[in-house]
């Protein structure tokens, strides 16, 4: 399971800091701070504007841009579904339905405890090995419906 | 003495649970005492036997797959130490029918090497392109990727050297090469297997192209989806400044070259190589109009090379062997090999490289062995979520730029997803403007509204409403968005969806005489 840090504007300010120095910093410097603290914070937007000398829109415009940056922190685990063409050719959206059904919340939703959130994603480049999902980072290929419970009890313990 | 095993860390191979059989195989060599070495190396591409474990032997390598943890101790029972017989043995990789009838250039070294020795990418002719290279300079090194015809391997087939010239007649304070590794495309994985199992290739097709434009700075821009490929390559590039092949000075000479990997989040359309520039810059990926070409204005409004990964690691080859021996593979204007990655409902999924002019069917049925489920082929969409769903009976195209383009489709990146008979192709066509619409940059109208309303359209002809009228209005759509996007995503989204509907009419509800009626 991902640890993330409770927010702080001091942290944010060094995260931002340290990559200053890039050609084009925005993209990295957002991923550092999703990857600090789980998500995205508004308070961040402000922080990199003045840091770019950008206006707050056009930060915003990005980090709105983007699939993969949260506005809110997930659940304590995430569950990434590949529902790509190859995945779907090889029985991913059964896989899909029994997913939401044994969550108990559609794909892009975390559970009402909190504990899950079940995500779509377009391509993990298993294609040959289809179905595919990530859990937290970790890749499982050949999915079935035997491993997804697996999956999804491991999540919710 | 100590017995060397070879297993994959591809991310195809972890997912299927490599790591595992790692761990289970140094666990068995432990308690029987054998002084093993477990060398983790990339794919070679026969992915529907991953994990496949290779033992050296006196006779060469043999492989067993697919080996899962709890295989590993009757197998060490069986002596896969020593090569011994077992049902998962395949013999040599190299010999697998998959293997023997391919032809590899850019793959030749991937499965084989362990991707972070540099020795091992040198004793295996690693870097002896860049060598000729420097002997060359930059004039002879755009015209042997001239002579070599090679042509963008990321979907639009421009021809490289093209490109590259105009980078370097351009005047600039300074130049980039961007090397679009956003390999978004389903049932594509090419570039992550090369950068997972071969990354050395990239950094040394990147280094020449930037002595051949005169840049001194690369990037290589990739997924968020490809954590393991990000890591590989980025160790790669360590331990290549390291060895003085990356900086100033390159390899002791007058050039100087260096390079970053850069991540994505998630957005499909930076594929598209002047979204990726904004999306590198720190912007939007958003695509902007041409011109001016990202070889006179790309990167930081610099002139920039950006070629896909399969461009630039056919480069080495091109330089190391010269020339004609590439173009002496291929047909037509497509010259050199091809990697094609055949997925999906598929029963021998991989990566099989070969010379251009193959016929797909021979891709899909004889060596992809027809489809997992057993069931009859009902399509396979070749180029990605853009690409035409082509039917059976279009099966003999050859793998070639023109050939597919004939045809309305298009051979992209190189990816078969292969489809057996239960699916519903007008599902399909509705998932493409789905996508479309998810994906679209939302700077031309075509494609932000035309996708949406596509969708719209897609839901009522599989609710069979005024089904005459909604499929006129879908064709017209189509023909709107294919002339009037700015770029692939928006044009080419009509390719899956024209195609499901012009061969597979009946899962639109309509009979192929009435549909030719309506056109």
């Amino acid at each position: 399971m991902p640890h993330y840090e409770p927010w702080s504007e001091a942290r944010a300010r060094e995260v931002i800091n340290e990559l200053v120095h890039l050609e084009g910093p925005l993209m990295p410097m957002l991923h550092a701070i999703q990857e600090t603290f789980g998500y995205v914070p508004e308070p961040v937007v402000p922080m990199l504007a003045e840091t770019l000398n950008q206006s707050r829109a056009e930060i915003h415009g990005v980090v709105t841009f983007y699939h993969d940056f949260r506005h809110e922190p997930a659940g304590r685990h995430v569950l990434k579904l590949c529902r790509a063409e190859a995945c779907q050719a090889a029985g991913g959206d059964a896989l899909a339905d029994h997913a939401e059904q044994r969550l108990g919340c559609k794909l892009g939703e975390t559970t009402a405890d909190g504990r899950v959130t079940v995500e779509p994603i377009y391509c993990l480049g298993l294609c040959a090995t289809a179905p595919s999902a990530m859990l937290d980072g970790r890749i499982v290929a050949r999915l079935t419906e035997r491993r997804l419970d697996n999956l999804i009890a491991e999540a919710q313990s | 003495m100590t017995i060397r095993l070879y297993v994959p860390k591809d991310a195809c191979a972890i997912a299927c649970g490599a790591d595992e059989v790692a761990a289970a195989i140094e666990a068995a060599a432990l308690k029987r005492r054998v002084p093993v070495e477990i060398v983790r190396t990339g794919s070679r591409g026969m992915l529907w036997l991953e994990p496949l474990v290779e033992v050296g032997t006196a006779e060469g390598r043999i492989g067993y797959g697919p080996v899962s943890a709890d295989d590993v101790e009757a197998l060490v029972e069986a002596g896969l130490f020593e090569g011994g017989a077992h049902e998962l043995r395949i013999g040599r990789p190299e010999d697998h029918p998959f293997m023997a009838r391919q032809t590899r250039l850019t793959f030749a070294r991937c499965g084989i090497v362990d991707p972070a020795s540099y020795s091992d990418y040198c004793a295996m002719g690693g870097y002896k392109g860049l060598e000729r290279a420097l002997a060359l300079g930059p004039v002879e090194i755009i015209e042997e990727v001239r002579k070599s015809g090679l042509r963008g391997r990321g979907g639009a087939g421009f021809p490289t050297a093209i490109k590259w010239k105009t980078v370097a007649d351009a005047k600039a304070d300074r130049k980039y090469i961007v090397c679009n590794a956003d390999e978004g495309d389903s049932g594509t994985f090419a570039d992550r297997m090369i950068m997972e199992g071969d990354p050395f290739q990239l950094i040394e097709g990147m280094t020449i192209a930037g002595i051949a434009v005169g840049a001194t700075k690369g990037f290589v821009y990739t997924r968020s989806e490809y954590p393991h490929a990000i890591w590989a390559m980025q160790k790669a590039i360590d331990i290549a400044r390291a060895h003085g092949m990356l900086g100033v000075n390159i390899a002791g000479s007058q050039y100087s070259f260096d390079m970053e990997v850069r991540m994505g989040a998630g957005a499909y359309v930076c594929g598209e190589e002047t979204a990726l520039l904004d999306s590198l810059e720190g912007g939007r990926g958003t695509v902007r109009a041409k011109p001016p070409l990202p070889a006179h204005k790309g990167l930081f409004q610099k002139p920039t090379v950006i070629n896909n990964v399969l461009s630039l690691v056919a480069v080495p080859h091109i330089l190391a062997d010269g020339a004609q021996k590439y173009a002496d593979f291929g047909m037509g204007r497509s010259r050199g090999t091809m990697p094609i990655q055949i997925a999906g409902n598929v029963k021998h999924g991989g990566l099989f490289e070969t010379a251009f002019g193959i016929p797909l069917g021979e891709l899909i049925n004889d060596i992809g062995g027809g489809t997992a489920s057993g069931r009859p082929v009902k399509a396979a969409q070749v180029g990605g979520p853009l690409g035409a769903y082509v039917p059976p009976w279009q099966f003999d195209l050859p793998f070639d730029y023109e050939a597919f383009a004939a045809k309305d489709a298009l051979i992209g990146h190189g990816g078969i997803v292969v489809f057996d008979e239960t699916a519903d192709m007008a599902k399909m066509a509705r998932f493409a403007m789905e996508f479309c619409a998810a994906e679209s940059c939302g700077k031309c109208t075509p494609c932000r509204i035309g996708s949406t309303r596509g969708m719209e359209l897609m839901d009522r002809i599989m609710r069979r409403e005024r089904l005459d009228a909604n499929i006129a209005v879908l064709t017209d759509l189509c023909h709107t968005m294919k002339l009037g996007s700015l770029c692939a995503l928006g044009g080419f989204t009509p390719y899956p969806v024209m195609s499901a509907l012009t061969h597979f009419p009946e899962d639109f509800g309509v009979t192929p005489r009435k549909l030719e009626a309506a056109e």
